[in-house]
């Protein structure tokens, strides 16, 4: 049992890291919050203290709500699209292939790209010009007699800002196969050898053996991609400039505390963004903790 | 212990050694702030988003000006590219609040420039105009549309127009057109033909874009004068000139591509200057664009004149420089101001960049084509300050305006356009 | 999770580069023809990147986009080259001392928070986990005032620590879900041993932590190289501006010179992809045999 153990050295240790953290990021989130229930405008020489007015002023704002809806259908569809890829590609790679360091490296690469230009040349693939000025993807399905997967991409009325997410999938899938394959890697042997002499199939021992490992791992993958999903900017931005066809919160907020100057709204996007967030993360988190703890 | 003793010190080892690790890696660093006092040698730190192409270029043969005339004062060239300035503005946002300003930073002359003037963060420069007599050097109406409450807090180096029709003559003249349209009504039989003709009657870009039609389009619709009662006063908003302009906006859109909204705005134009399109409204800076990127030739190539409904009106918008409040060298910086003004610095900086000056005395012949055009109609127009590019909104103002037409793009309801337009002036005049 | 047997479990396989190629061999051409059609999926926007890079903005849209360039050019790479260079040496001046402490910081926070706890130590762990997800744009002012205020060396130095502290939740995250795979047993030789926290950590875990090294550090370099935001508001000199900076301002000012980005951005991106086929070696590293005693 842990009891005899001499616990405090891990506390010791990782105590600068608390108070950094407990500076740097919640003073900031505590500022943040502060300035949210203010009506810190411009060049509003005195604030004063509005309490949730800001608030009530986004939940009428059709522009927030507009992008609420856009990054609902990025987040799905970027989370659920990375995991799927990177956890298959993790799984292609995992028994070995010949030339595993080179596929390895193909599907990082794109992460080290940086979106400044990579953007550029998504907003091509996903031009949405029909007709004889198709370009980018359509022109290619249509080349390759699939014409009738041409669409209008993220310019799309309903299911647009899922056609945003393509780029970050892009992206992030190779991050997330490498996260699968150290985490596949990391199920001793021995076990999987146990499991196969009880005669378990392949299959079987994946499910039985190999994937309840990996929980933890996908609970860093979930943190890692919904962490990138609520603040994306770069990404937008780079493809679609600020414009409310492509906007998301985090590029509102942009546009409220830099251009606008409407601090206090700006700030409480950005703590609704934490909120929102934590009401998604936290319970898994906890729950995840937990079950390793009962383990 | 002992024991308990050996497992604290490889910890304090480590964290030693990170704190090495970073001192070490500064390498040559740089000299700490406290800037607000005296600062390195003698220099000028300017703030620009001049990242590029001509101006990047025009800019550079000014700072080799100032450096010959200015030895002990080098020019420290500080510049943040980002779609017409918005990462530059950020970082200069926090450079504002922090108190350590740059000694000089670009804006568009007007509005735009309100908010720092509102929160005190710049100096009027009243007494730099009337040293150089600069009020006389430049139009009257200039002047006005830049004075805020009775002063002036910026240099405008150059002038840009933002009401241009460009077009490709030989695909107009393949769809029949022969003269360029000069009212409402001839654009809308000009875009007919050329719909008619098989190609994209006016190639449009995403959102920003789209705004500066729209301000052509109002201007052209309620005129100058009307134009500029908006900005002071909400009244006007509401008025059936708006309406009759918001409708025509409307109807204009219809002659667009429909990727437009992934389009930048040279890729609009190239779709011209390519063929595919005949007409596009964009500002003069497009000329750069079509004459050097595109190695197009102006008048045969690519041709141009005022946007259908403004001939006599000069849609404008100015870059300028401003004077920060606790400048770290001030004595330089209102040099650097007072060149900016002077003839020189604007024949030299105008013709490479693409624009003309805001003085009245240019020297033609150091102008290309269109800009000798446009130096010619800046005699006699009368002046609209653009509102895409910061003459006559706020910062606020204009978002506000982006959230009104960005709803409107996706939903095309005039009515409710015009009301939030009704209700931004109300917040923000 | 683990097995309770009285008995020290014996010396794991290492599972060697043999080990792997000889179960390559027997892989499926199908799987095999899966992983290159992806390959080629991915890399379809490169090749977009490569070919714009050799054109001249006359043949430069999206109509053209998969076109080879009716003339090669290298200009845009001369002038990226000539653009971002200046800064490549502060780009690597703040990358590796930032992810070499950032990773080793990681791993001892990870070991702490999984295998030498602590009262409270998954409170700790969501306490940092949770300030991860701040958007930083809008604190980067006040950011920017209490980096001055607590007085961090300016410069490059700022940029490592800013990123050092802010990389401490996601380098905890991953070495803590990485260390709690590891099963408690081979622990408890160490504990019987009596060896005390440090111990424990150099001689077993460390060991172990290869492929959660790798991950991180390509997590850290990679963001912390293409980081623009901390880079542009934290330094005001240019002259220590990293390269991402500079590659932000090759997007011009009005008309932006497509060909000078993607060059620019692939020049940029070469360190990152070089860290990433260095580190991949260490992948292939799974449990070693521990230094087990008795």
């Amino acid at each position: 049992m842990r009891g005899v153990r001499r616990w405090w050295p891990g506390l010791l240790l990782i105590s600068p890291s608390i108070v950094l953290i407990a500076v740097f990021v919640y003073g900031l989130i505590g500022w943040n919050a502060r300035v949210s229930a203010t009506d810190w405008r411009e060049a509003n020489k005195t604030t004063n203290f509005v309490g949730l007015d800001v608030y009530r002023e986004l939940r009428i704002d059709e522009r927030f709500s507009l992008d609420l809806h856009h990054l609902l259908l990025f987040t799905v569809t970027f989370i659920l699209g990375t995991l799927l890829i990177g956890g298959t590609l993790a799984l292609l790679l995992d028994k070995g292939v010949r030339g595993e360091g080179f596929f390895r490296s193909v599907y990082l690469f794109p992460m080290a790209i940086s979106f400044i230009a990579s953007g550029i040349v998504w907003r091509w693939l996903m031009n949405p010009a029909p007709g004889d000025r198709a370009s980018g993807l359509n022109v290619v399905f249509e080349k390759l007699h699939v014409g009738g997967l041409a669409n209008q991409w993220w310019q799309g009325t309903n299911w647009g800002a899922a056609a945003l997410a393509m780029p970050a999938v892009w992206a992030l899938s190779g991050y997330i196969m490498a996260l699968y394959l150290a985490g596949f890697r990391g199920v001793p042997e021995e076990l999987r050898e146990a499991a196969r002499m009880d005669g378990a199939s392949e299959l079987r021992v994946y499910r039985h053996v190999v994937f309840p490992h990996l929980r933890p791992v996908t609970l860093a993958a979930l943190i890692i991609l919904g962490h990138i999903s609520i603040k994306v900017f770069d990404l937008i931005v780079a493809i679609g400039g600020k414009q409310l066809v492509t906007e998301v919160p985090a590029v509102y907020m942009w546009v409220l505390i830099y251009d606008a100057r409407d601090y206090a709204k700006g700030a409480a996007i950005a703590t609704l963004l934490l909120i929102g967030i934590s009401v998604l993360i936290v319970p898994y988190l906890i729950y995840t903790v937990r079950s390793e703890r009962r383990a | 212990m002992p024991r308990k003793i050996l497992t604290l010190v490889p910890a304090a080892l480590v964290a030693l050694a990170a704190l090495m690790l970073v001192g070490a890696a500064s390498g040559a660093r740089s000299k700490s702030p406290a800037r607000s006092t005296t600062a390195q040698a003698n220099q000028l730190e300017v703030f620009s988003w001049w990242t590029g192409g001509g101006e990047a270029h025009g800019l550079q043969k000014l700072i080799t000006i100032w450096n010959a005339n200015h030895k002990g004062t080098p020019f420290k060239n500080e510049t943040v590219a980002g779609g017409a300035g918005s990462n530059a503005k950020a970082v200069l946002a926090q450079r504002l609040s922090a108190k350590k300003p740059p000694d000089s930073f670009q804006g568009h002359a007007g509005a735009e420039l309100q908010d720092y003037i509102k929160a005190g963060q710049l100096e009027p420069i009243d007494f730099i105009y009337k040293k150089s007599g600069f009020a006389k050097a430049m139009p009257a109406q200039l002047i006005k549309q830049i004075t805020y409450k009775g002063h002036l807090y910026s240099v405008p180096v150059n002038i840009h127009r933002a009401n241009v029709l460009w077009w490709n003559p030989a695909v107009t003249k393949k769809a029949g057109i022969t003269k360029a349209p000069k009212t409402w009504k001839e654009f809308m039989t000009a875009l007919d033909k050329a719909k008619k003709s098989g190609v994209i009657p006016l190639a449009l870009g995403e959102q920003w874009t789209q705004k500066h039609l729209l301000e052509t389009v109002m201007i052209a619709t309620v005129g100058p004068v009307r134009w500029a009662a908006l900005w002071r006063s909400p009244a006007g908003w509401s008025n059936a000139g708006v309406t009759l302009a918001l409708n025509r906006y409307k109807t204009l859109l219809t002659y667009t591509n429909s990727d437009a909204a992934s389009l930048t705005w040279q890729d609009a134009s190239k779709l011209v200057a390519d063929g595919k399109a005949a007409y596009n409204v964009m500002g003069d800076w497009a000329d750069g664009y079509f004459r050097i990127d595109l190695k197009k030739k102006p008048l045969s190539g690519y041709a141009w004149s005022a946007v259908p409904g403004t001939g006599g009106v000069y849609d404008w918008l100015s870059d300028s420089f401003t004077l920060p409040k606790g400048a770290p060298h001030r004595a330089a910086a209102v040099q650097w101001l007072t060149f900016l003004g002077s003839k020189r610095a604007q024949d030299t900086f105008n013709p490479v960049k693409g624009s003309i000056p805001a003085r009245k005395d240019a020297t033609a012949k150091l102008y290309d084509t269109y800009l000798k055009w446009a130096l010619n109609q800046w005699k006699t127009d009368k002046l609209a300050g653009s509102l895409a590019h910061g003459v006559v909104a706020s910062n606020a103002w204009n978002t506000d305006i982006d959230t009104a037409l960005g709803l409107f793009l996706q939903n095309k309801d005039v009515k409710k356009f015009q009301s939030s337009l009704v209700t931004a002036a109300k917040k923000r005049a | 999770m683990s097995t309770t047997s009285a008995a020290p479990p014996a010396p794991l396989p290492i599972r060697s580069r043999r080990w792997f190629a000889r179960r390559g061999s027997r892989v499926a051409p199908l799987k095999y023809l899966g992983l290159l059609l992806v390959a080629i999926v991915v890399l379809m926007p490169v090749y977009v990147l490569l070919v714009t890079s050799f054109k001249t903005l006359t043949e430069i849209d999206a109509a053209h986009a998969w076109s080879l360039p009716s003339s090669w050019t290298l200009d845009a790479w001369r002038q990226a080259w000539d653009e971002l260079s200046p800064n490549m040496a502060n780009s690597f001046k703040l990358a590796i001392p930032a992810t070499l402490i950032s990773v080793v910081l990681g791993s001892l926070n990870g070991f702490v928070l999984s295998k030498w706890r602590f009262p409270g130590a998954d409170v700790v762990f969501t306490f940092l986990l949770f300030g991860m997800f701040i958007p930083y744009q809008a604190v980067m002012i006040p950011l920017t005032q209490l980096f001055d205020d607590a007085n961090v060396p300016t410069g490059i130095p700022r940029l490592v620590f800013a990123h050092v502290v802010y990389g401490i939740p996601i380098t905890a995250l991953i070495f803590r879900n990485y260390y709690a795979t590891i099963p408690d047993d081979l622990l408890e030789a160490a504990r019987m041993d009596r060896a005390g926290m440090f111990r424990t950590y150099w001689s077993i875990i460390l060991p172990l932590s290869a492929p959660a090294f790798v991950v991180a550090a390509i997590w850290q370099f990679t963001s912390i190289w293409n980081d623009f935001l901390f880079a542009v508001f934290l330094i005001t000199d240019p002259v220590s501006w990293p390269v991402t900076v500079a590659l932000n301002n090759t997007t011009g000012s009005l008309v932006t010179p497509f060909n000078l980005q993607m060059a620019a951005a692939l020049l940029a991106s070469l360190p990152t992809l070089l860290v990433y086929i260095l580190l991949g070696r260490y992948f292939m590293r799974g449990l070693m045999a521990g230094a087990l005693k008795g």
